[in-house]
């Protein structure tokens, strides 16, 4: 664990894994929650660091931090969302490729694992979710679509994601649900926080 | 208040929506900060209440009813029913009345407060237009009928007029603190970034001030940075080697390295006011 001071008044945490970066980030909730961070105003967790925004001393938060032991994630710690997913994707056809299954084997691959929200970034509620394993990994495409239509279920390396609003975008389409991912209105307004877990189900599947 | 010429770009700002970054959500809110809270204290408003953003060329309205407002930010010809008016003071207007914001000179950014503040609907607690993510009250066209709220408690002050601040006319001087990766590039670089003159470019937006006309900065390491925070005032550097400094609409998670932060407030105000082609040097940061 490195801490890297960010301009005057932050922090960036840096870590070796997304698995790390999810210990780290509940970690540091726990500690804004009983009050040992002071008043940071931003906790962001990312691909492999957290960023603390907001924080009055950095350097002295820093050294205290390099003195934490961080306990690992519990399997099944953060609430439980599920997704219900069509299968329609114009690049589910080239995933089942890939991956040597038929088309309708993707649901149940798909379906079989819980992901978990490990950051947002991109749009207001477009969360990258880690969990998929490593022999399902899709390159981005060549060229990127303009137009991603809104609750397309999408796949890019290490991660899957689902595009809360149209827009233009270069990962493996594979389905469409119709959940609302971000709705300023409702609270909380991103169905997909970090530490959020993620199952996709078949829509109409029992 | 009915908008007659929305001008090159206005928006309604406010102080932003801070602690959202974690749900991909930007900070936004007004660029010049000085200026948007000097112009709310004119007119009487609590911190925080709305204005417009202006980009330019400024702005017409008409006030629907009788109304106090206060025009800050790059200086520029205030005119109420075409008679020259106060810049940086309250303007009273009368219903019907037209106010009309000319072109910033110079600078760039104008703010127009009004007393009761612009009353769009709030979104995640701010009614900051975010042209990034398209959160926040649609970008006002000509036609557009802006809601005023009630006024606050505080009277208007009887200031005098007050002097245009950090408009950077000559030169736009940025303190740059180097981290979190300086040490993606060479050292000569980064001697370079603090010693040489670049201009600020016309691509430049709410989101970021770019650069061009100096040099590149050059990579110790090759590779993709995974995405990680990004703080207001980040100076990333995509492969082209020339710095970006990020402004109030920055995208929150960034795969581009950060050479230095630049501190938010009158560093970042004056960027807010730079215009294209203005010289730009950016130059150590105080410890």
């Amino acid at each position: 664990m490195r801490t890297l001071v960010v301009g005057r008044e932050a922090l960036l945490v840096e870590v070796d894994t997304a698995g790390e970066v999810a210990a780290l980030h509940a970690e540091l909730l726990r500690r804004r929650d009983a009050g040992e961070l002071g008043g940071v105003r931003e906790v962001v967790p990312a691909a492999r660091t957290v960023l603390l925004d907001g924080v009055r001393e950095p350097g002295a938060l820093a050294a205290r931090i390099a003195g934490w032991e961080v306990p690992p994630l519990a399997e099944a710690e953060g609430p439980l969302v599920t997704v219900p997913v069509r299968y329609d994707g114009p690049d589910l056809a080239e995933a089942a490729a890939a991956w040597g299954v038929a088309e309708r084997e993707v649901a149940e691959l798909v379906g079989g694992i819980v992901f978990r929200v490990a950051f947002c970034g991109f749009a207001p509620g477009f969360g990258y979710l880690t969990g998929l394993p490593e022999r399902l990994w899709l390159p981005r495409r060549a060229t990127p679509r303009t137009a991603v239509p809104a609750g397309s279920l999408a796949l890019a390396g290490e991660y899957a994601g689902v595009y809360p609003r149209s827009s233009p975008g270069g990962w493996q389409l594979i389905g469409s649900t119709d959940a609302v991912l971000w709705d300023p209105a409702r609270e909380p307004a991103a169905l997909f926080a970090p530490g959020v877990r993620v199952r996709f189900e078949e829509a109409g599947a029992a | 208040m009915l908008v007659l010429r929305a001008g090159a770009l206005t928006t309604v700002q406010d102080a932003g929506r801070p602690g959202y970054a974690h749900l991909g959500v930007p900070r936004s809110g007004a660029l010049d900060t000085g200026a948007y809270a000097l112009a709310n204290r004119l007119v009487g408003n609590p911190a925080g209440a709305a204005a417009l953003e202006t980009t330019l060329d400024g702005v017409r309205v008409r006030a629907l009813a009788p109304v106090t407002v206060a025009v800050t930010g790059a200086p520029c010809a205030v005119r109420v029913c075409g008679r020259p008016a106060a810049w940086g003071a309250p303007v009273w207007l009368r219903a019907g009345a037209e106010l009309d914001v000319g072109r910033a000179e110079p600078g760039l950014r104008s703010y127009v407060a009004v007393r009761g503040g612009l009353a769009a609907p709030a979104v995640l607690g701010s009614r900051a237009t975010d042209l990034l993510s398209g959160l926040g009250p649609p970008v006002p066209v000509a036609g557009s009928v802006l809601e005023v709220g009630p006024p606050g408690p505080d009277p208007v002050p009887s200031a005098d007029a007050v002097a245009p601040a950090g408009v950077p006319t000559a030169e736009l001087v940025l303190p740059l603190r180097l981290g979190p990766r300086a040490d993606w590039f060479t050292g000569a670089s980064l001697a370079t970034l603090l010693s040489s003159a670049y201009r600020v470019s016309p691509a430049s937006n709410r989101i970021g001030l770019r650069t061009e006309g100096g040099p590149a900065l050059a990579r110790v390491r090759g590779g993709e940075l995974p995405s990680e925070g990004m703080v207001l005032g980040a100076v990333q550097v995509p492969p082209d080697g020339l710095p970006v400094v990020f402004l109030a609409d920055h995208p929150v998670t960034g795969g581009y390295p950060v050479v230095g932060v630049v501190p938010a407030g009158v560093a970042l105000d004056a960027a807010a006011q730079a215009r294209p082609g203005l010289g730009l040097r950016f130059v150590p940061a105080r410890p």
